[in-house]
């Protein structure tokens, strides 16, 4: 907890980011951006074994 | 009346014949699913279950000692943060698990009541953890309570949505919203089970389903425009 607040000083009103009514603070937002960052990824990588499985269930045999 | 006389119809037999016509145990604990479901999209699924099994259970335990525990008790805290960062961690692995079945459209082939599950209890577990936040028993829940009450009046719900009513918020946040949450996600697995996971759009295009199947290729769709059957692919 030192080391975070060390790392990190909270001792402050939150930032803010305003775009007309939306009123958004910073922490939200990296995890709004976090979210997206992982979505993608998601979608993007391929599943461990999910390649190797699917040529075993092609080709009738078990899968390594 | 002697034992071997039909039995008669009763509504628990009639449920009971209900239920397993809809939900055969093959498909309620299936021992495999497509190859398609190898995918990190139902991970989040997965994980956002197991943060409701852990909000649930600190819950329960904060709910037991009270507020004076958690908050002047080092074990106490612990709870309380454990209780905070699996909400944390319900709403982002939801949140992206409902980004990936919005892009797979997975409310095709009959899948709706599995989708509408899913989005709704999304949008239940919100006012669960608003009551949750108005619950804390510090300056951070007046702070919160006092800014809600101005929206909520807004819309005019605050007449019997009071978020400066400590009992009402806590009831909504013990009680009535985790039941709602649980049973909408208890409903949800229960659909998945019974309909399958929707398929890739490839599998399920029409055009597909007229091409004569080739060797090794994905199964086609049925005619009748429903989704291919489940067949085992990834063990579980």
């Amino acid at each position: 907890m030192i080391v975070l607040a060390a790392v990190f000083n909270l001792n402050h009103p939150a930032h803010v980011v305003e775009w007309h009514f939306i009123q958004l603070s910073v922490a939200n937002l990296i995890v709004i951006a976090l979210m997206f960052v992982v979505f993608v990824l998601a979608v993007a990588l391929p599943f461990p074994g999910a390649r190797a499985r699917a040529m075993a269930r092609r080709t009738g045999g078990e899968p390594e | 009346m002697n034992a071997f006389q039909a039995p008669k119809r009763t509504w628990t037999g009639r449920v009971r014949e209900a239920a397993v016509e809809a939900l055969p145990p093959e498909k309620l604990l299936p021992d495999g699913q497509p190859t398609y479901v190898a995918s990190w999209i139902y991970i989040f699924g997965v994980a956002s279950i197991a943060a409701l099994i852990v909000i649930i259970g600190s819950g329960t335990i904060l709910a037991l000692k009270g507020p004076a525990w958690w908050h002047d008790t080092g074990i106490g805290h612990f709870f309380n943060s454990v209780h905070l960062w699996a909400v944390e961690l319900f709403f982002f692995a939801m949140v992206v698990h409902l980004w990936g079945k919005y892009w797979m459209a997975a409310w095709r082939g009959g899948r709706t009541r599995v989708w509408i599950t899913g989005a709704v209890t999304f949008l239940v577990a919100v006012p669960t953890a608003l009551t949750g936040y108005v619950s804390q028993q510090n300056f951070d829940a007046q702070w919160i309570a006092t800014q809600a009450k101005d929206g909520l009046n807004s819309v005019g719900v605050g007449a019997f949505f009071n978020v400066t009513n400590f009992g009402q918020m806590y009831s909504y946040h013990v009680f009535l919203l985790p039941l709602a949450v649980v049973g909408l996600v208890a409903a949800h697995v229960l659909l998945v089970r019974r309909h399958g996971v929707v398929p890739p759009f490839e599998l399920d295009r029409p055009a597909l389903a007229t091409r004569p199947p080739q060797a090794g290729g994905p199964p086609p769709a049925a005619p009748n425009g429903k989704p291919p059957p489940a067949t085992p692919g990834v063990g579980s």
